[in-house]
């Protein structure tokens, strides 16, 4: 009676499952000693899941772990995660690792009376004695359903199965195929009362993406929203890891937008670093120019940049930028600009942003360009655009990173609605626009609000010279702030530049 | 072996001289353990008499056998001999099912 007072007012343990992201969702990894249930459809990667939780246990937690395997032999299931660099046979022959392929098959089994479980009992006992194991993974038990008719006995024998695992003190992910009605066709969620993770794979729009969610976690705080998840090869990525609480470092260091006179209408030393830049405009209207501007002052400064381009190859940038004057080529052999250059179509709207926190996390860059970020409404449906870009912005707020992204306003489109309603989010907003007067067509600029800054509040024409972004002196562009965002905007745009008024006093 | 699931095969099989080599798996002396063992032994002596071998495997003693011959259920006999393997869990009380399980008899429809 007190055993289990004391373990409620204690912190419940948690063993640490190794699986990128999935311990932050769970504040530490799964209950230490416990079961945890893992339900889906079938391809939803549940099996993976269990997998991955003992291989990473085994070859960066030092537990070994045994896998008792009902749907799929050991060559089966070897073969199955070799893509994702995962040696079962190696683990197997270091002892760190155990798989026995339990097979029931109804057509070769006669039930004549009572019996029980005993034996895969047994079996599973003498498994984790003959290894140390730490850690069980059992997919999926309810294979044993159609193996065997008794339902009442399995029913039974599944409880002192729980039971049983409870006993031994070994982390355990039990698998289970989703059912009508309820989390697992045989109702499993009944016996698991620590842990339940839920996983689903849905096909919007053609493509498909992941998500995992923990329904369950006795004892524990844990994140109720669903998480999109990647399989890919390094295994599975929960993402993102973002507590939405505004606590960033607010750093006062500033960093030059590698445009000396944007610098001076930002007030000085230019953007600050770790801000989040909006630059908003038309096609052509220079957007991605800017955008290589701040990485090529970056390299210049010794520091990295990844650079999302959805539009041009890296080839096409190189070429396009260097007709402008930047060469980023050298800084691409140097290793300082990383540039990824992918179709926003090509992958769900999670796996882009599961490939995006990838390279950031290997590349630990100090600006992070997206260009365009637009392009991802067309990756998937636009609310969840934009949860996922207030989760990426909020991800690299969180590491320090500055991020520029780019958005393209289609012509006579509502300014909010073009910018996927990020702009509440983002520090600095330049707006970028052509114009036509006569028979010119003009570039024009205005700093639409920049946080924290005394930034000038004037509309500047702009040029693309063969040395980079020029942008002029304020007398020779007079053009009106209604010209810059086009007919039909300028009630919306009054509104912001109130907005803007209220942010400059502060 | 020409040995078949059909009964008509089954019959035929009857008539053969062969040795029969059962396995039975149990846990320590439970009830449903010596029940199981009980009546193996009662229907061995009416249908193979003089012609059957019984091996008992406790697997609290052997705990890895259970993995290598693919045991789940306690009781589970095996029929080792004549081929081919077959498996019959339970304590053996429904003989019918048994000498089915056994292709000692028929299957009826």
């Amino acid at each position: 009676m007190s055993g289990t007072a004391d373990r409620g007012r204690s912190q419940l343990a948690k063993s640490r499952t190794g699986i990128t992201g999935l311990d932050e969702i769970t504040g530490g990894g799964l209950p230490t000693g416990r079961a945890t249930l893992v339900c889906g459809g079938a391809g939803c990667g549940k099996t993976l899941l269990a997998l991955e939780f003992l291989v990473r246990g085994a070859t960066e937690l030092g537990e070994p772990g045994v896998f008792l395997a009902f749907e799929e032999t050991a060559e089966e299931l070897a073969q199955n995660v070799s893509s994702l660099g995962f040696d079962l046979e190696e683990l197997v022959a270091q002892r760190k690792l155990l798989v026995d392929h339990v097979r029931v098959d109804r057509s070769e089994i006669e039930e004549t009376g009572d019996y029980d479980l005993e034996a895969l009992f047994i079996r599973l006992g003498s498994a984790i004695d003959e290894i140390g194991a730490k850690r069980v993974a059992i997919d999926t038990i309810e294979t044993l359903f159609g193996g065997l008719a008794n339902a009442a006995i399995l029913r039974s024998e599944l409880r002192r199965l729980f039971r049983w695992l409870k006993d031994r003190g070994v982390t355990t992910v039990i698998t289970g195929e989703r059912g009508e009605g309820q989390l697992t066709r045989q109702g499993l969620e009944e016996y698991v009362s620590d842990c339940v993770i839920l996983l689903d794979h849905r096909v919007t729009d053609q493509l498909s993406t992941r998500r995992l969610r923990v329904v369950k976690y006795r004892g524990s705080v844990h994140g109720t929203n669903e998480f999109p998840f990647l399989i890919d090869e390094d295994g599975i990525s929960v993402l993102p890891i973002t507590s939405s609480l505004l606590v960033h470092d607010a750093g006062t260091e500033r960093i030059s937008s590698g445009i000396p006179r944007l610098d001076a209408m930002l007030g000085g030393p230019g953007y600050y670093r770790g801000s989040s830049i909006l630059a908003s405009g038309t096609a052509g209207a220079g957007k991605t120019s800017f955008a290589a501007h701040l990485a090529e002052a970056a390299c210049r400064r010794g520091e990295r940049c990844a650079f999302f381009s959805f539009e041009e190859s890296e080839r096409q940038l190189v070429r396009n930028m260097r007709t402008i004057g930047i060469e980023l080529q050298p800084w691409i052999d140097e290793g300082l600009l990383v540039v990824h250059a992918s179709r926003p179509s090509l992958h769900g709207l999670e796996a882009h942003l599961v490939a995006i926190h990838k390279h950031v996390k290997a590349l630990a860059p100090s600006v992070v360009v997206i260009d365009p970020m637009s392009n991802f409404s067309s990756a998937g449906v636009r609310s969840e655009a934009h949860s996922m870009l207030v989760r990426l912005v909020d991800h690299l707020k969180s590491a320090g990173i500055t991020a520029f992204l780019t958005s393209l306003t289609e012509g006579g489109q509502a300014l909010e609605r073009t910018n996927d309603g990020i702009s509440s989010l983002v520090d600095t907003w330049l707006l970028l626009r052509d114009v036509e007067e006569g028979a010119e067509r003009r570039r024009v600029l205005c700093v639409l609000k920049s946080r924290g800054m005394a930034h000038s509040h004037q509309v500047r024409e702009f040029r693309l010279t063969s040395h980079g972004v020029d942008v002029l002196d304020a007398s020779v562009a007079p053009v009106a702030l209604a010209t810059l965002a086009g007919p039909g905007q300028a009630r919306e745009l009054s509104r912001l530049a109130g907005e803007r008024q209220g942010e400059h006093t502060s | 072996m020409t040995s078949t699931d059909d009964g008509a095969g089954s019959d035929t099989q009857l008539a053969r001289d062969e040795p029969w080599d059962l396995r039975l798996y149990v846990a320590g002396q439970t009830p449903k353990s010596l029940a199981a063992f009980a009546n193996l032994r009662r229907l061995c002596e009416e249908h193979l008499a003089g012609r059957y071998r019984i091996e008992v495997i406790d697997l609290l003693l052997h705990p890895r056998l259970a993995r290598d011959d693919q045991i789940v259920a306690i009781p589970t006999l095996v029929r080792k001999l004549p081929d081919p393997i077959r498996k019959i869990i339970g304590d053996l009380s429904d003989t019918e099912r048994a000498l089915v399980g056994l292709q000692l008899r028929p299957r009826t429809a």
